[in-house]
């Protein structure tokens, strides 16, 4: 089905959201959203929702489930702890993506704000993804504790920096792939950083190959860069601070 | 007050607009980009500035002039403020003229202060009292710091030329309908939508905070509020509005307008390079660097921050050095916008050329073009 959101304030149009997936809609279009908040936030199930437009902050917040994809650009607060599903932004997105988020995908076409990845958790089959198709700004995957974080720099200006600083700070478990050369000074002092092996090459691929797919880049040409891996040189690198 | 709202999380809202070519628009425009942002506040403050607004007494000072309660002190008979701001006003500036500042009650807002504007010139003889090197500006410095200091339950609001600073408590939408603004025109345009955390919200405290022509709409909270108050002080500034953005507004009249500062400068004094960054910086950057946090310590704004900063001839945005509050902008055109959030620009133009978050630290400074306005 499809919704006009055109002028509809963001509690109405949620509420037809939620009303027409508990009528078993499984494919829902939004046209002309322009900055409603909470779309999808809690919302379980399988249903897909597409968003034609610039939907407001906190988008998938909580979000277990369903598929969402932006037909814009993207604001601040996408996916906070997000626990299952996918969401491909075909545009930029702003700060604060994918904070604490404990499962499923976050895939954004271009440029990401700052603090992107902060606190992902991962365990076992929860293993939450969030890949970055150009530059990311500070914070990035500050104070990570799991899940992949993924920053390609396609299609950067000329001089525009590929990440900003504090990058992984506090990190303390998952992976973050970039691809391209990170100034060591710009890490966190709990990054290690390694060439990728054949296990990470393996995983890396299988994650780019989908948001190639989904965003419209091209895999051979994102995977003709060369990648770095950053990880967390301990896993409890505050586990001394109050031990007195 | 026993405020009784349901409690939403938000932060404040911005918005500006500036014609580059001059072109003058409806206050229409930017009520609908701020009323976008509603949920960002919580109705106890909203306001705007408008540059182009007096083109009939451009060379005039516009005085816009609130006759209020002040929260914590007792109140008095506010016509009588009014009659002793005018006798000091008719005794120390030209008065080409008076008026009440046009409004619409509504039923949003219909409680609210005695408001007048008064557009004045600076006399020669006055003037000449003040010292040789003495300028107009600097006189209705002098006259706005008197009137917000010594006159009780009297506020100078704005005091630019051919500007003017429109603002009160509730709803930035609700306070466009009440001064009217779809009858005014202007070339830069900035909003306000405030969620007060720190201070009381009441009609003196809403943004824009302005003086001479500069306006600042801020979303964020100055925590080195003490040490800027103080060190504004030394120059001559009371801050007398009780909300910690009036610095900002000050900080920037006394680097730009009274030591010269180029406007980029100034914002790097305000939000200066960390040392650690400094530290990487090639020798030249690094010893201007150092000197403008040596000798702008104390001007340097410390906290979450997105301003927006009005003038007569252009518009800043800037961000703290670490982007703690959002900031977008977006080019079409002539036309420059700045937001808390990128569909606030697209409700007013739905397809900019261009539209890019800022990076921390790093004010967009727009300029009108030369010759115009």
């Amino acid at each position: 089905m499809t919704i006009d959101a055109k002028g509809v304030y963001y509690r109405e149009l949620n509420e037809q959201i939620r009303a027409a997936i508990a009528g078993g809609e499984t494919e829902i279009v939004l046209d002309n959203v322009n900055g409603q908040r909470y779309i999808g936030d809690g919302v379980q199930g399988k249903a897909k929702i597409t968003i034609n437009g610039v939907p407001g902050n906190d988008l998938a917040a909580f979000m277990d489930g369903p598929t969402l994809v932006v037909n814009g650009n993207a604001q601040d607060g996408v996916a906070n702890t997000m626990n299952e599903g996918k969401i491909v932004v075909n545009g930029n997105a702003g700060d604060v993506l994918g904070y604490g988020m404990r499962g499923g995908k976050l895939y954004i076409k271009g440029d990401v704000g700052y603090r992107v990845g902060i606190h992902m958790k991962g365990y076992k089959e929860n293993m939450p993804v969030v890949i970055a198709g150009g530059t990311a700004g500070d914070f990035f995957g500050e104070y990570m504790a799991g899940g992949v974080l993924v920053l390609l720099g396609m299609g950067r200006e000329e001089g525009a920096p590929l990440v900003g600083d504090y990058l992984g700070t506090g990190m303390h478990g998952g992976s973050i792939y970039i691809r391209g050369e990170v100034d060591i000074r710009n890490c966190g002092a709990e990054v290690g950083i390694l060439d990728l092996d054949d296990k990470d090459m393996k995983e890396l691929s299988g994650y780019v190959r989908e948001f190639c797919e989904d965003t419209g880049h091209d895999f051979d040409e994102v995977m003709s860069g060369k990648f770095i891996k950053l990880y967390p040189k301990s896993s409890r690198p505050y586990g001394r601070l109050y031990a007195y | 007050m026993n405020h009784w709202w349901e409690k939403d999380m938000s932060g404040c809202g911005l918005s500006g607009i500036i014609n580059t070519d001059g072109k003058r628009i409806s206050g229409e425009v930017i009520r609908k980009s701020i009323a976008l942002q509603h949920d960002r506040g919580n109705g106890q403050g909203g306001g705007f500035a408008a540059y182009g607004i007096y083109p009939k007494y451009k060379d005039y000072y516009a005085l816009h002039i609130m006759y209020t309660e002040e929260p914590g002190k007792p109140t008095r008979d506010l016509a009588q403020a009014r009659v002793e701001t005018e006798a000091y006003l008719g005794g120390i500036v030209e008065v080409k003229m008076g008026e009440e500042i046009p409004v619409r009650l509504t039923d949003k807002i219909n409680i609210h202060p005695l408001l007048n504007r008064y557009f004045v010139k600076v006399r020669p003889d006055k003037l000449a009292e003040l010292g040789k090197d003495a300028t107009e500006d600097d006189f209705i410095v002098k006259v706005v710091m008197h009137i917000n200091d010594k006159i009780n339950n009297a506020f100078v609001f704005s005091s630019g030329k051919n500007m003017g600073a429109f603002k009160g408590v509730g709803f930035p939408e609700d306070v466009a309908d009440f001064y009217r603004l779809e009858e005014y025109e202007g070339y830069t345009w900035t909003a306000h939508n405030r969620f007060p955390t720190n201070t009381q919200g009441w009609w003196g405290g809403a943004h824009p905070f302005t003086l001479l022509d500069w306006s600042i709409v801020h979303n964020g909270e100055i925590s080195s509020y003490g040490i800027n108050k103080r060190y504004l002080e030394m120059f001559g500034y009371k801050m007398s509005l009780l909300t910690d953005t009036e610095v900002v507004t000050y900080v920037f009249d006394l680097l730009v307008r009274r030591q010269g500062l180029p406007i980029e400068v100034a914002c790097k004094a305000a939000a200066a390079s960390f040392w650690k960054d400094i530290d990487r910086m090639d020798e030249e950057e690094k010893k201007a660097m150092t000197a403008l946090r040596m000798v702008y310590g104390s001007a340097l704004l410390n906290g979450p921050f997105a301003i927006l900063f009005g003038h007569g001839r252009g518009l800043i945005g800037m961000n703290d050095r670490i982007k703690l509050r959002p900031f977008v902008a977006a080019t079409k055109g002539k036309t420059v916008y700045m937001a808390s959030e990128e569909s606030a620009i697209r409700e007013i133009c739905p397809d900019p050329e261009k539209v890019w978050n800022p990076r921390a630290g790093h004010p967009v400074v727009v300029e009108l073009e030369k010759g115009v306005a």
